[in-house]
């Protein structure tokens, strides 16, 4: 009798812990699964453009973007105020578009190619005559599915 | 007393460790899906083929956007938000009104033979019209086809087109086709 009355003492027992890393790690690793590092640092400023009638752009391996935008600050002094075309970390023609997508397009596999995607990134007050001049040198380079980015208009 | 016991890692620690990771991989994650217009370019072409068949005048449905952002459909001017319903009336034509576009008959899967509408939506804008601008009438059309197209499948199968399967969504694609033609731009209106 005396031998189990032994178990019962101090009051309240601790949580156990044991489990606690297992939990972390396994929200660790879907950060770790879902986290995409590769971003581009912007040199041109974008305020994307409104609409409603969204869709979503699945797959970003096959996704190409171009961005289009006035230079931010520090860089009007070099590239002035005109929206320019940026192509991944730098500013770029609209001549050089066709030889970039040549190269993004030859880096993808083959039988993703005909999927490829480019996803035009501009800001809404641009003129339409740079997106024209890139409506064109796309449809050369046959990267015929486009994208425009755009926000989701709150109200209508 | 003599015997060794084998020491025990302290993993005490490995749930800060964990923490950490996860903290800098939770402030590092971009989450945001990308979204937009979905659009296709017409193919390039070498040279304009010269005895193209002439679009009857009912038939096409223009609409032109100025530099000041001003839309000009079918020769009156128009506010972007009577848009949509008047492309909505270009493609259905409910009154078969003879300035509206002429329909032909094809068959379609799930349907049988139905009359598809022969309009063409052209769509003219000006080097600086504001790209916003251009967008919102590139949305509105697109939102006139998405109810089109929904209200036809609401009928048929009481289900929005999204939910469709793939070939049903082909065969109402086919009713309602979107021709969407962009001329190129000209500098007009400066």
């Amino acid at each position: 009798m005396a031998k189990f009355r032994k178990k019962k003492g101090s009051g309240q027992a601790a949580i156990n812990t044991a489990s606690l890393p297992d939990i972390v790690f396994m929200l660790l690793f879907f950060f770790m699964v879902s986290t995409t590092m590769k971003e581009v640092s912007m040199k041109v400023r974008i305020q994307a453009p409104e609409a409603t009638e969204l869709a979503k752009l699945e797959k970003k391996s096959l996704v190409t973007y171009i961005y289009v935008g006035v230079p931010t600050r520090q860089y009007q002094g070099l590239y002035g105020t005109e929206p320019r075309v940026q192509l991944n970390d730098q500013f770029a023609t609209v001549g050089d578009i066709q030889s970039y997508i040549a190269q993004e397009r030859d880096a993808m596999k083959e039988n993703d190619r005909p999927k490829m995607t480019t996803s035009i990134k501009a800001d809404f007050d641009c003129p339409m005559g740079i997106i024209t001049d890139i409506k064109q040198a796309l449809r050369k380079a046959q990267a015929l599915k486009i994208n425009y980015s755009a926000r989701q208009k709150v109200e209508y | 007393m003599g015997k060794r016991e084998v020491q025990e890692v302290n993993a005490g620690s490995m749930a800060d460790i964990a923490f950490l990771l996860l903290i800098f991989f939770l402030v590092t994650t971009t989450m945001d899906t990308d979204s937009g217009l979905a659009r296709l370019l017409p193919p390039p072409v070498e040279q304009e083929p010269e005895d193209t068949p002439p679009i009857k005048d009912r038939n096409v449905f223009t609409v032109l956007l100025n530099s000041k952002n001003q839309l000009l459909v079918k020769g009156k001017p128009m506010k972007v938000e009577e848009l949509k319903d008047a492309t909505k009336e270009f493609i259905l034509n409910p009154t078969r009104d003879e300035k509206m576009p002429e329909f032909k008959e094809i068959e379609v899967d799930y349907f049988g033979v139905v009359e598809v509408s022969k309009g063409v939506i052209s769509l003219q804008n000006d080097n600086g019209t504001q790209y916003q601008a251009y967008l919102m009438v590139q949305n509105e059309l697109q939102r006139a086809y998405t109810e089109v197209r929904n209200e036809l499948s609401r009928r048929k199968w009481s289900k929005a087109y999204a939910d469709l399967e793939k070939d049903q969504q082909k065969a109402i694609r086919s009713i309602y086709p979107q021709r969407i033609s962009e001329a190129e731009p000209k500098n007009i209106g400066k």
